[in-house]
Order: structure tokens, then C-alpha cells, then sequence
């Protein structure tokens, strides 16, 4: 006890300074009461944000060219997804450091995806029952060696720049695609069908709650940015901290949105990084203000104390003039 | 004067009860009370006796507007958790088949909304008024950490709405969280784990924060104004080395 520094006695503290009845509860149920009305005014008349999520079924039915683009592209391992890196897969593609600094790297792999398996041919093993065609070209495809797969898909990849929608199917001029074709053609009925959504979540397990999977591939593809850009919500539109509809978001991120917005960072390959190292140094910064000359002066220096403390310092000059 | 001054005990000394010398319910003589159970109920009554919780006299200088906003971020955590519960316990999916859930999302949205407003103007307002003055340093942190962990609540609430919204954020935010090595033990597109951290694990947090932060601010009771500083009766300032 005599070791540690005595603390200030409040009645020695706030020596010269008037108390005058204060009723913490009353103040409590008063504000409580008072929050309640406002938000349930505005819950009654601006309601909630609540536009239905995205469905591969949607996707497929929507946009099929750029749905088996992004399925080609997969099988192809030639998406985002497929070459990400930690903590998805192996490869590199999204991958960001500073300089040595590789958190990313140092943590690994711990949500194993395989984009080729995973989002085409798992489901599609899954479809083939009473498919003969489906399953005769899956065999074929599985059967072929790498070079020629590649072969066949780097050709498909090609020729589905100018894929048209032909009775609703997407067509590609003829060439040399191997059982690629059927594969597209059978996983674009599975997913109009809302079929591939199920199937991208399942597992071993009765109860699925991990949508890893399909929010991946639903992100390799241009029609969910579509719908975002359509709302708003990408990076160079402050998307951070949009909502969808004319709703405040998350307005408290504005900071961290900010810094995707500056040229030199938002356009880094490695932009997360910096922004997420850029807001921890500025946290710690806001921790630690007690201890920051300078930073700790500032309401000293800029005197917004006189607004808050208004009535008191016109006391303290009376007091000084009597 | 009295009540909010007579409070030296809270301000450090020691309680007059147990971990001292005193009698017995036998009326035996004084015997002293130990263990951690005892050394617990020290500290506690030491530190927060029951006219520091619940104070019925304040500094005149609390009638300031700038005190308010501290009781309304809590009024507003209050709804946002009693909505919360409603949202938790009718199930995720509750409140997009249902209007009745709908307005309750939409009550925990604006509560939310309201949360944050004067949970930004409490930080302004005490950085402003250089609140971490006179020993208060640990209160301005723990306030620091309920801001920063308030905003992660939010956001895994965002992720859990299951509606565009949540796909989009899910999606964009993992970058930065992955780039930090974070993202393959806090996978924000696993809907289970982000629904059991924003149901549980952060509100939790959230509310012993809020009850720490606020046992810290009635122990040492609100800072005096700058200008008007705190000296000892040797002629010292108290104070330690912020703002005067």
C-alpha cells in the first residue's frame, strides 16, 4: 500500500468547486426512454435496409455467358479464387506483404478450397445420375491428362469471347473443346435449377453454416460486382461504408474507407495491407493520446473546453472579480 | 458536499470492513477476514461503494450537454441489445418472412445507428475536454477499446444479416483480412462463426467493457475542467502531464 502512489480523496479533488443535486437514474431512464421513441419513429418510418442476397440461381439466369465464363475459368484455375493464396489455397494471386512482412503467407492455408473440384466438378459428380452424357464427359475430362485439359479449356476460355445466347444456351464457335462443352452445358442447368447453390455448401455434415464456397465463386464473377456497382458499394465509391438504399452504413469505417480512396494506396497491390497496418498505428495512436505530447495538448491549444465547460469558467471569472 | 466528496474510501483508502480489523458477528474479538474471497470484497467496497454508483451530487460543471452523451450511447446499447435478443432468439431468418421481425431489425439498425452517433460524440467530447487528466488514463483506454471493439460487433452483425449486404461486405472485407493473416481463424464468409461471435462472444465483451468503463468513471468521478486544475494542499499539481 505505501508503495503505491496515493490517490486523490474526491472531496479534496473537487475542493472549490460547487455540488449540486444530480439524479444518475432519473438521467438513465429519461435517455433510455427518450432513444426508444426516436428509433422506433424512425424503425416506423425509414424501416431497414434489406435487399435479397445473390443466388448463383439468379446469376445463371441472368448472366449465363459470364456464368460459364467464371465456371470455365475455375475449371481453368485461371480466377481469383483459384489463384488467391492463403488462406484458400497454395497460390499467390492475392497475396499482399510489406516487403518481408507476409502475414498472409506466415498464416497458411486453414479454408482449403479447390476451385476446380469444389465449384464444377464435385457438384457435377453429384448430377450425373440418369446423365449419361454428363457422366461419359466427366470421365473423359478426368481421365485426360493435364496438358490436354488446359488444351481444351485455354481453347473454350478463347472461344467464349464471342459466346452468344442461342435458345438459351451459350453457344461458341465450333473448335476443338474436348467434353468441355457438356460440362458447362449441364452446370448451367444445375445452377438455373438452384441446384449448384446446395451443392456448393455441402459437406460430411447435415448442418451447413460455412458459405466460403459459393460467396467465392459468386466473387470470381461479374454479375455480383454488377450488383454492387448497381448499389454503390464498390471501393472507389466509398463501398465500405455503404449500405444499400439511402441508408447510413457503416459511416463509423469512413476512416478506413478513406485511405482506399488515395491514389498511391488504393491502387497498391498489396492496399490492404497498408491500409490495415495504416489503422492499426492510428488505433494504437487513439489508445494511447494520454500518452502523446502534443496530441495530448491539442484541447488545450484549441479551446472547445470553453464550450463545454462554459457555465463553470463564467463562474470562475465571477468568483475572481468578487 | 458530503456524498460526491465524502468519498474518500472509493478514491483508495482503505474500507473500514473486511481485510481489516473488526468484530465478529460473535461479538468475539476482531477477527481478520482472509482469502480471495475477502480480498475480492475489499478491493470492491475500497473502490466502489454504493454512493460512488449511485451519486445523488455531482460537480456543477457535469450540467454541461457534453455529459449526456455517455448516458445516451448506453440508453441506445440497451435497445440494441434488448432488439438483439429478440432478433437472436426468433432465428436468423426471422425478420426477412416477417413484418413484426422486420420492424425489430429495424429498431437493433437504429439503435445501432444511435450507438455509434453518441458513442462518437462521448470520444469527441472527452478528448475535447482532455478527459484522461488526473490519473484517468486507463478510463480514456478502456473507453478506446469499447470503441474499437463496438465497431467489430457491428460489422460481424453486418455479416450475419444474410442479405446482399452481407454477401458484399463478407466478400470485400476478407481481403484486408486474409492480407492480415487473420482471415483463416476469423473466415467472415463462415455465417456460423460470425452469427456465434456477434450473438455472444461480442456482446459479452461489449457489456463487461462498458461495465468496467463505467466503474472506472464513477470510482474516480469526472475530471475537473481545463483550466480550473486540481491542486494539493502542498501547492502541487496532481495532475500528470496532460492539459491543465
Amino acid at each position: 500500500m505505501s508503495a503505491r502512489r496515493p490517490k486523490i480523496d474526491k472531496a479534496d479533488y473537487y475542493r472549490g468547486i460547487r455540488m449540486t443535486p444530480y439524479d444518475l437514474i432519473k438521467e438513465i431512464a429519461i435517455a433510455t426512454v427518450g432513444i426508444l421513441v426516436v428509433v422506433l419513429i424512425l424503425s416506423a418510418v425509414l424501416s431497414s435496409p434489406d435487399v435479397p442476397s445473390a443466388t448463383i440461381q439468379a446469376w445463371a439466369k441472368s448472366d449465363p455467358v459470364d456464368f460459364v465464363t467464371t465456371a470455365a475459368g475455375e475449371l481453368s484455375s485461371q480466377t481469383i479464387t483459384a489463384q488467391y493464396g492463403p488462406p484458400y489455397t497454395t497460390g499467390s494471386g492475392s497475396v499482399q506483404s510489406i516487403g518481408p512482412i507476409e502475414p498472409q503467407v506466415w498464416a497458411g492455408v486453414h479454408v482449403a478450397v479447390n476451385a476446380a473440384l469444389d465449384f464444377v466438378l464435385q457438384p457435377l459428380s453429384q448430377a450425373t445420375v440418369g446423365d449419361q452424357t454428363l457422366a461419359s464427359g466427366l470421365t473423359t475430362f478426368n481421365d485426360a491428362s493435364a496438358a490436354q485439359q488446359q488444351k481444351w479449356l485455354a481453347a473454350y476460355n478463347q472461344a467464349l469471347g464471342s459466346a452468344k445466347l442461342v435458345s438459351n444456351e451459350v453457344s461458341v464457335p465450333s473448335g476443338d473443346y474436348g467434353p468441355v462443352p457438356v460440362l458447362m452445358s449441364r452446370l448451367l442447368v444445375l445452377a438455373r435449377s438452384g441446384g449448384l447453390d446446395a451443392l456448393l455448401l455441402t459437406s460430411d455434415h447435415f448442418y451447413q453454416t460455412d458459405y466460403s464456397k459459393p460467396l467465392l465463386f459468386l466473387s470470381d464473377g461479374g454479375y455480383f460486382r454488377g450488383l454492387a456497382q448497381a448499389q454503390d458499394l464498390t471501393g472507389t465509391q466509398w463501398g465500405m461504408m455503404n449500405e444499400t438504399g439511402r441508408y447510413p452504413g457503416q459511416a463509423w469505417l469512413w476512416l478506413f474507407t478513406l485511405w482506399y480512396q488515395v491514389p498511391a494506396i488504393g491502387s497498391a497491390s498489396n492496399a490492404d495491407l497498408l491500409v490495415v497496418v495504416v489503422m492499426t498505428i492510428l488505433s494504437l495512436g487513439l489508445l494511447l493520446v494520454p500518452f502523446i505530447p502534443g496530441v495530448r495538448d491539442i484541447p488545450r491549444w484549441i479551446p472547445v473546453h470553453k464550450l463545454i465547460w462554459r457555465q463553470h469558467y463564467k463562474s470562475m471569472a465571477r468568483r475572481t472579480r468578487a | 458536499m458530503s456524498e460526491a466528496g465524502g468519498m474518500g474510501s472509493g478514491a483508495g483508502a482503505p474500507p473500514p470492513a473486511a481485510g481489516s480489523s473488526g468484530s465478529s458477528s460473535t461479538g468475539s474479538p476482531a477477527v481478520r477476514d482472509t482469502g480471495w474471497t475477502a480480498a475480492v470484497r475489499s478491493r470492491l467496497e475500497g473502490r466502489l461503494p454504493l454512493e460512488e454508483v449511485l451519486p445523488t451530487r455531482q460537480p456543477a460543471f457535469v450540467g454541461s450537454w457534453v455529459y449526456v452523451f455517455g448516458v445516451v450511447t448506453i440508453a441506445a446499447l440497451v435497445w440494441v441489445l434488448v432488439s438483439g435478443t429478440v432478433l437472436a432468439f426468433m432465428g436468423a431468418a426471422w425478420w426477412h418472412t416477417s413484418n413484426l421481425g422486420h420492424f425489430f431489425n429495424s429498431i437493433h439498425f437504429w439503435s445501432v445507428q444511435m450507438f455509434f452517433i453518441f458513442m462518437v460524440l462521448h470520444l469527441w467530447g472527452q478528448y475535447w475536454g482532455a478527459g484522461w487528466r488526473d490519473g484517468r488514463a486507463k478510463t480514456w483506454m478502456v473507453g478506446v477499446v469499447l470503441f474499437l471493439v463496438s465497431i467489430v460487433t457491428a460489422f460481424t452483425g453486418y455479416l450475419v444479416q444474410q442479405n446482399f449486404d452481407s454477401q458484399w461486405i463478407a466478400v470485400n472485407a476478407k481481403d484486408a483480412i486474409n492480407a492480415s493473416g487473420l482471415g483463416g481463424f476469423f473466415n467472415v464468409l463462415n455465417f456460423g462463426q460470425m452469427y456465434g461471435i456477434h450473438v455472444m462472444l461480442f456482446p459479452i465483451a461489449l457489456t463487461l467493457l462498458v461495465v468496467l468503463h463505467i466503474v472506472q468513471v464513477r470510482s474516480r468521478g469526472v475530471v475537473r475542467p481545463i483550466g480550473d486544475p486540481y491542486v494539493a494542499d502542498t501547492g502541487a499539481s496532481a495532475s500528470t502531464g496532460a492539459p491543465q
